[in-house]
């Protein structure tokens, strides 16, 4: 076994993970019954399958040719970028009572989605 | 000469971070690179400032790092978990709840970094926070016991964000 071969094998295995978890993403998507709880199947597990991924591309890059690092960066935007729209579409979900309507916050305050009337203003104290 | 480097360095974590972001983005670790990339790391930040007025004072670079492996693990647990119950769980005998969280942080930053580990950790989203910024809700895919979560999350994420945002 020299390197290229234990590096070939280990593309391999990155790839099945990712591809599996990337499916078990869209079984989710399609399988749940309520709109909030679809949200979680591709938020989690895409996460991971994109993540095995790049990965597979990663490793691939330095076994095979010059190394490379952008994979990384992908993978860094994307764990920032992945909870704003994961929010937005909950925020959306509320909106659109496709889920069960969630509690009020105690001690008279309201969630931000739903302040709508004009005297209703967002304060901070931070 | 203190204030001078204020200035001209607002956010020297920032300075650091943009820098290695445009070095991996050219992927070309080179001395010319390294120097244009650290040229961009003082504009950017520079430039940006006004955005940023009341930016965290002080930022526990090792205690981060230390959260950033930790969230990286409890993400592959996570996917695990989640992966197993989208597998095996039918419809009827899954449990989705609303949980709200009481938040001791009070730095917009530190919330917006709790709220991305909710979304990126166990079958959690976050999806709200109250108009002044004392509780977040959040939505669970499955919680037979709410309350466990909540204090989970607590203790586990939101009393190390205490401790690098302080």
């Amino acid at each position: 076994m020299n390197w290229i071969e234990i590096g070939t094998y280990a593309v391999g295995v990155f790839l099945l993970i990712g591809a599996i978890f990337t499916l078990v993403g869209a079984i989710g998507l399609l399988r749940f019954n309520d709109a909030m709880t679809r949200l979680h199947a591709p938020t989690k597990v895409g996460t991971m399958g994109i993540g095995a991924l790049l990965l597979a591309s990663m490793t691939a890059t330095f076994v095979f040719g010059e190394g490379s690092f952008h994979e990384l960066l992908i993978m860094a935007f994307l764990f920032v970028t992945a909870p704003i729209s994961a929010n937005f579409i909950s925020k959306v979900n509320i909106h659109h009572k496709t889920c069960m309507a969630p509690p009020d916050p105690p001690e008279g305050e309201r969630w931000s989605t739903s302040l709508k009337e004009e005297n209703d203003q967002v304060t901070t104290d931070m | 000469m203190k204030r001078l480097f204020n200035w001209l360095l607002p956010h020297p974590v920032m300075t650091l971070i943009l820098a290695i972001v445009w070095i991996s983005l050219q992927n070309n670790l080179s001395f010319g690179m390294a120097v244009f990339g650290l040229i961009l790391g003082v504009i950017i930040p520079r430039l940006t400032a006004v955005w940023w007025p009341d930016r965290p004072k002080s930022f526990k670079i090792g205690k981060m790092t230390a959260y950033v492996v930790l969230v990286l693990w409890d993400i592959i647990v996570a996917n695990v978990e989640v992966a197993w119950i989208v597998l095996t769980r039918p419809n009827s005998k899954l449990r989705p709840a609303w949980i709200i969280i009481p938040l001791d942080l009070c730095q917009p930053e530190a919330i917006t970094v709790l709220a991305g580990t909710i979304t990126l950790t166990p079958g959690t989203v976050s999806s709200d926070v109250s108009n002044t910024g004392h509780y977040l809700l959040i939505h669970a895919l499955d919680a037979p016991d709410p309350d466990a979560v909540r204090d989970d999350i607590k203790q586990r994420y939101e009393s190390r964000l205490k401790e690098i945002f302080v």
